[in-house]
């Protein structure tokens, strides 16, 4: 806005002069809405806190570090769940990553201009598609497919003594780390996909048609003018991609295998914070399984609100 | 001469690389709603609409889940619309410049990218533990919690979208701030407000984490609202994991109308922002 004194008056004279009681009325309900989610993230900051206290207190540091999660004997150590999230989430930025960056430099630079609208509208949709939805698909088509195909000749083939057959040991029934982090790659794959082009079409068109006019091919176009051009930018996306994934549920719950220890190997079963909270809060039964998995509410929420400030200081600054 | 070739060369695998990727998301799109119609067209048959969910080995349909999960969308969006348009009209309109209007604009932010399972875990302890039970009312809350940043975020961006001289006319012509925003700029914003509640809607409607500890499930039919609810994302989940075949014939079929409902909204509002923008 160029001139706030015009729409906006004096701070006196909002509360009196144009003050009529509806004025305020109005006024002070558009201003308890928006207050409204600052009670609302403060409410879940305090909530998962008391709620996962119990745990913090009976456990200390050993909540973090050990991997026996045991509701027989009430011991909880969320070191598998964690870790279970980290590797998925990476994993699966890992190979969305390339595959996002290739989408949009397509749409962007290649794509014959008819087709462009619709490969990005069928892109978008993809982003839309439910989580359940993939988390069905994963389950009755991935796993099965990838245990029969992939995980089954290698275990056959790969001594299980060597680097690489540890790597893929585990049971083949398709339910694992490996397959969960294909799910989360093609969840978020759309999301960046669509945020990278809109960056890449932030690139003025002079500067590119200038490294064209020099000869480049558009390979060295993306590379050294396109991809430096929106650089922060970038990483920002990436990191709201990672934050996705780390907070993704239910396509992960049908597909990780749910169990509790730190992963072994790629194929092995494995769990997330989110998925042992879905699968389990409902049938917990003492206070403290509720507390240790609300204290693993609040692990999560730890971590995907560090990634979130990481994202959006890397994008702020771009501006 | 050389150098060039090879310019050229890694130009072409750049380029291959490129368009296969796109093919691959394409291809994968078509995979996902190919075997969804596959598995779940076969079922879907009128009873599927009529009856409520069956026990294993029995036929039924998966009515008392759809009827819950429009029950909770609805009261779900009626909330969040309502809060949303207040809230984003007052970070656009109110708040300009203010230092607690950027907090609230980057706390809107952080609440959007809030796991859902952890917005489902707030309301089972601020609605769920007290009352100790499991409601369409809690679920309903936590749905809500999900829309409400995004119709406040889209509000947000579409009023400020708004030219100034709009605003200015109003004024002059002696009309109050609140009547300058309620009768004029909501007007000149609806198709943007409109697209932003459906976006919240397209969100939520396939949510299940939050419904799992909220309104928990329900077998039978029920339109009360403060008892637990079905709904279909979270039938889907307890039939897709069971061990019978019909249960999971039928979470195939909730999961076709489900990402039908979703994509036709999706579409819906991408329509519906082409005409806001020209």
């Amino acid at each position: 806005m160029s001139d706030s004194s015009l729409s906006q008056p004096s701070r006196s004279d909002r509360l009196f002069s144009s003050g009529s009681l509806g004025e305020m009325i109005f006024r002070s309900l558009c201003f308890s809405a928006a207050t409204l989610t600052l009670v609302a993230m403060a409410g879940i900051i305090v909530s998962l806190t008391i709620g996962g206290w119990p745990a913090f207190k009976a456990f200390g540091i050993n909540f973090f570090l050990s991997s026996e999660w045991n509701p027989v004997s009430e011991i909880y150590g969320a070191a598998g769940p964690i870790i279970g999230t980290l590797i998925t989430s990476f994993l699966a930025l890992l190979l969305a990553l390339p595959l996002a960056v290739g989408i949009s430099v397509f749409l962007v630079e290649f794509c014959p201009v008819i087709l462009a609208r619709p490969i990005a509208v069928a892109v978008e949709l993809l982003a839309g598609i439910p989580s359940i939805v993939y988390g069905m698909w994963g389950l009755f088509v991935l796993a099965p497919w990838f245990a029969h195909y992939i995980q089954f000749p290698l275990l056959m083939n790969l001594s299980s003594d060597s680097w690489l057959g540890k790597m893929v040991a585990g049971v083949p029934n398709g339910a694992n780390i490996l397959t969960a982090s294909l799910i989360l790659a093609i969840m978020i794959l759309p999301y960046m996909a669509s945020v990278f082009r809109e960056l890449f079409l932030t690139v003025p068109a002079q500067v590119r048609e200038a490294a064209y006019g020099l000869g480049a091919t558009p390979f060295e176009v993306v590379r050294s003018v396109i991809i430096p051009y929106v650089k922060r930018g970038l990483i920002g996306v990436i990191m709201l991609g990672l934050g996705r994934a780390l907070g993704e549920t239910m396509a992960v719950t049908f597909i990780i295998g749910n169990t509790h220890s730190l992963p072994h190997s790629l194929f092995d079963s494995g769990s997330t914070i989110a998925s042992t909270i879905a699968n389990e809060f409902t049938e917990a039964t003492s206070e403290m399984h509720s507390a240790a998995l609300t204290a693993l509410g609040l692990v999560l929420f730890m971590i995907t609100f560090l990634v979130l400030i990481l994202a959006r200081l890397l994008i702020g600054k771009r501006s | 001469m050389n150098s060039n070739l090879k310019r050229r060369l890694i130009n072409k695998i750049f380029v291959a690389l490129c368009t296969l990727s796109t093919l691959l998301a394409i291809g994968m799109l078509a995979l996902i709603l190919g075997s969804l119609i596959i598995n779940g067209a076969g079922g879907l048959h009128l009873s599927v609409f009529t009856q409520d969910q069956p026990s294993p080995g029995m036929s039924g349909g998966l009515r008392n889940s759809i009827i819950g999960s429009i029950a909770m969308c609805l009261a779900a969006m009626i909330i969040a619309v309502v809060l949303g348009i207040l809230a984003g009209t007052w970070l656009s309109e109110y708040s300009r410049n203010s230092k607690y209007g950027r907090a609230i604009h980057f706390l809107n932010d952080v609440l959007l990218s809030v796991p859902s399972i952890l917005v489902g875990l707030f309301v089972y302890e601020i609605m769920v533990r007290p009352f100790h039970g499991f409601s369409g009312f809690a679920g309903a809350v936590s749905l809500a919690l999900l829309a409400m940043p995004i119709v406040t975020r889209t509000t947000e961006d579409m009023l400020q979208l708004q030219p100034d001289t709009l605003r200015e006319a109003g004024m002059g012509l002696g009309a109050s701030q609140g009547l300058v925003i309620r009768s004029i700029i909501w007007k000149a914003a609806a198709p943007g407000l409109l697209t932003g509640g459906l976006l919240g809607f397209a969100r939520i409607s396939g949510e299940t984490a939050p419904l799992l500890f909220t309104a928990l499930g329900n077998q039978f039919l029920t339109f009360n609202m403060s008892e637990p609810m079905g709904s279909l994302p979270t039938t889907i989940f307890q039939f897709a994991m069971s061990a019978y075949d019909d249960w999971r014939n039928l979470a195939w079929v909730g999961a076709l109308l489900i990402a039908m409902a979703v994509l036709t909204i999706n579409i819906l509002g991408r329509v519906m922002t082409r005409g806001g923008k020209r």
